[in-house]
Formats: structure tokens, C-alpha cells, sequence
């Protein structure tokens, strides 16, 4: 899955992580058995993705 | 087959555990439902794209799309299709490339196969299939949970671009009857078939062998990535518990639909339409979602082109999605928007045209 950006939505908790894959935009909640949140924690374990901060 | 064939077929998977009904583990075998999109549709890696429940892998230089083929009833009992049509080919396959056709079932709906036990059972795949490349092509079936186990099937196109009917039988060995193989009783991932449109030689295995190694295919399998002229079409796809291929299980649209549904649901709203989702408004729009048929976990949301119509009769553009979460009725999720609203306040949605919400929850 080609996931160019990942971003927390919200700085106070884990809201969700806002990516964007293959020019798209998704909102991925943070809860192990989705498919895109389980690509991303696969990804930052691989060191290939870092998810950013909320503004 | 004759009637007296198919009726002895079926009573033997009787006998092997299968059931008269609902013997089909296949969602969307049929290829009648088609929720995203019906078009041409470049696959992506990893993607669902166009058929509900069905996606693709892509990884190399070439490239294909997917779309909804018709017309294919006389020929197969199905009128629909999925029609993978190359658009970048690549000859030159790299040992990491990949390129194939994927199914994935629920982990908990395959509890009846008793895999991790002395009595797993059979299973045995049927499908229609028409392509260009004549040759051996390959397909794997790979048991994801526990212990991830996969098996390697070839068969052969003998004619270019005509239908043919393939069958084929997994049979559990030691390996499957040992409790590490047990198929978790979760919504995790069960199963996963890959039709093979061609793999780097990395993944190249033997053939009827159950393996733990990361094995998709052999090195037999022809290049069907290999022309822009080359074309592979999919239907009639089931897999039932027993050593023979019965008659496919049809089924009414509706169930099928409702069956994807629990993976994948989306709204669409014309222009100026409002959608009928009602929200409140604390520091952000709280929205719940209810679901005719509960999705498998807390789905991922896209949203293009909506907007929150409050009490003046004034809109706010939908900047985000966070806080998505999933109970045993509703999907409920946050609308961020670029300026606060009024807090307590009644809202709806409201398409800024042509406006769409997805949920995706696929495995």
C-alpha cells in the first residue's frame, strides 16, 4: 500500500491518522484490525513511514 | 455434469460436513455487486478498486486495470465478470514483482473447516476463467491465522479467450491438523486466494504442497503481465467444504449486498442533496451512522464534497474525520469543521456536489 503521508488529526489523544495513499485521502481509526491501521503500524515498525503530528 | 453426477457430488460433501445452503465461502463469487466502481479502474497495490470483495497486487513495472464485464451468461451461468485487461506490460518479471487477483475470507466464517484438529475437512475451489495466455497459470489458498500456511495450485488455459471451468481440491495434512494451524474464531483474516497473474521468481514454490514458506505460485506459471493484449476474466468462484465441485450456490442480489456491506458501504449525494444523517454539535460534529448490518471492525472513512447545514440555514465545509469508532450498531465519527459550530445544535449533511462518504472495513 502505497502510503505517502500519515497525520494525527488531533494533538490530545489519538483521534485518528489522516494518510493519504496513491493521492487519496482516508481517515483511519486508531484500532488494531483495520487494515489501513494495521499497513501503518507495519510501516513505522519498518521505519518506511512516520506519522506527523496534529497542527 | 449430469443431474445423478452432481447430486452424488453433492451428497458426498454432505457427508465430508458441508451443508446444503450457505456452502459457498466466497462473498461475491458471482461478481454482482459493485459498490466502488463498475469502469476500467487501474489496479493499486494492495487496493480495493472495483468488485466488491475482490482486490489486487501490483508490484513491478506493469500494470492493469479491473472492471465489471457482462454478457457472460450462456457461457457460464454468470452474467457478470471480473475482466483484469493489462495496460503497461512488463516482460521482464523481477524476482520481488507480483501481480494477482486476491479473496479474503473472515476468519470466524470458516470455523466449520475445523482446521488445528484431527478433523479438518476438504475444501474444493471452482471457478470460470478466460484468458488470453494459454499455459499452466497458479493460484495459492494461504490459511493466515496462527501459523500462516499456504498451498500452491496450477491449472491450465487451453484455449485463449474462452471460457473453461476449473476445479480444484485442498486436502488438509498433518500440518493443518496440528493446533497451531487453528483458524482463529475472530474477525481477523481466514483465508486469502490469490489467482495469479504472474509473480518474481521469489515466490516461485512447489505445487500441492502445504507450506509455511512464502510461496505463490510456481516457476510454471505463464506471464499473463506480458502484452497489452492480454486480458483475464474471473467469475462463477466457489469454495465449499468436500472433494467435489457442486453446482454454483446463486444467490439474490440484496444478500450479496448485505454480505459486502459488513467490508465496505458508501453514501453518495447529488449536488445540493442533504444525506440522511443527523449529527450534534459539541467542539465538534458528532456523527452516527447505522448500519443495516454491523461492519467488521471500525471502518476507515473518506469524504469528498460534503458539508454541515446548521440552524441558520448557513453551511460549514467538512475539513476531517477523527475520534471513528465502531459498536454493535453504528459507526460514530467526528466532522471537523473550519469553524466551530453552535454547541447542542441539530445538523445534516449536505452535498457540495456530487458528494460521498465511504467506510471500509475489508480485511
Amino acid at each position: 500500500m502505497n502510503i505517502t503521508e500519515a497525520k494525527y488529526t488531533a494533538k490530545d489523544s489519538g483521534k485518528s491518522i489522516k494518510i493519504i495513499v496513491d493521492g487519496n485521502t482516508m481517515y483511519v481509526p486508531l484500532v488494531e484490525g483495520n487494515r489501513h491501521y494495521d499497513e501503518i503500524q507495519r510501516q513505522v515498525k519498518a521505519g518506511t513511514l512516520t506519522i506527523k503530528d496534529a497542527d | 455434469m449430469s443431474k445423478a453426477a452432481e447430486l452424488a457430488a453433492l451428497i458426498a460433501n454432505v457427508n465430508k460436513g458441508s451443508s446444503l445452503a450457505a456452502k459457498n465461502f466466497i462473498q461475491n463469487g458471482s461478481f454482482q455487486v459493485w459498490q466502488r466502481a463498475t469502469a476500467a479502474t487501474a489496479q493499486t497495490d494492495g487496493d480495493y478498486k472495483t468488485a466488491d470483495r475482490w482486490f489486487g497486487w501490483v508490484s513491478g513495472g506493469g500494470a492493469y486495470t479491473t472492471e465489471k464485464s457482462t454478457g457472460h451468461l450462456a457461457d457460464t451461468g454468470h452474467e457478470n465478470a471480473l475482466k483484469v485487461a493489462v495496460t503497461t506490460a512488463d516482460t521482464s518479471i523481477a524476482s520481488g514483482d507480483y501481480y494477482a487477483i486476491t479473496h479474503r475470507i473472515e476468519a470466524q466464517n470458516l470455523q466449520s473447516l475445523q482446521y488445528g484438529s484431527a478433523n479438518a475437512k476438504p475444501v474444493t475451489l471452482s471457478f470460470w476463467v478466460k484468458a488470453t495466455k494459454t499455459g499452466i497459470n497458479t493460484l495459492s489458498l494461504t490459511k493466515d491465522d496462527s501459523t500462516a500456511i499456504r498451498m500452491v495450485k496450477e491449472f491450465t488455459i487451453n484455449s485463449s479467450n474462452t471460457w473453461e471451468y476449473k476445479t480444484m481440491t485442498f486436502i488438509p495434512d498433518s500440518s493443518i491438523k496440528t493446533a497451531a494451524s487453528a483458524i482463529v474464531n475472530d474477525t481477523g483474516r481466514g483465508f486469502q486466494l490469490n489467482w495469479v497473474l504472474k509473480y518474481g521468481s521469489t515466490y516461485d514454490g512447489t505445487a500441492d504442497a502445504w507450506t509455511t514458506s512464502s510461496h505463490f505460485t510456481t516457476s510454471n506459471g505463464v506471464n499473463n503481465m506480458d502484452s497489452t493484449s492480454n486480458t483475464f476474466y474471473l467469475t462463477g468462484v466457489q469454495l465449499e467444504i468436500g472433494e467435489k465441485a457442486t453446482a454454483f450456490e446463486h444467490e439474490p442480489y440484496d444478500t450479496t449486498l448485505k454480505k459486502a456491506s459488513r467490508y465496505y458501504t458508501e453514501i453518495a449525494r447529488a449536488d445540493n442533496n442533504t444525506c440522511h444523517l443527523v449529527g450534534y454539535v459539541q467542539a465538534t460534529t458528532v456523527a452516527r451512522f447505522g448500519f443495516d448490518v454491523s461492519m467488521r471492525t471500525s471502518p476507515t472513512i473518506t469524504e469528498t464534497n460534503f458539508g454541515i447545514l446548521y440552524s441558520t440555514g448557513s453551511e460549514q465545509a467538512v475539513t476531517g474525520v477523527a475520534d471513528i469508532t465502531q459498536d454493535s450498531q453504528f459507526v460514530s465519527f467526528k466532522l471537523t469543521t473550519a469553524a466551530n459550530l453552535n454547541v447542542g445544535e441539530a445538523v445534516v449533511l449536505y452535498a457540495n456536489g456530487a458528494a460521498t462518504l465511504t467506510f471500509d472495513a475489508e480485511i
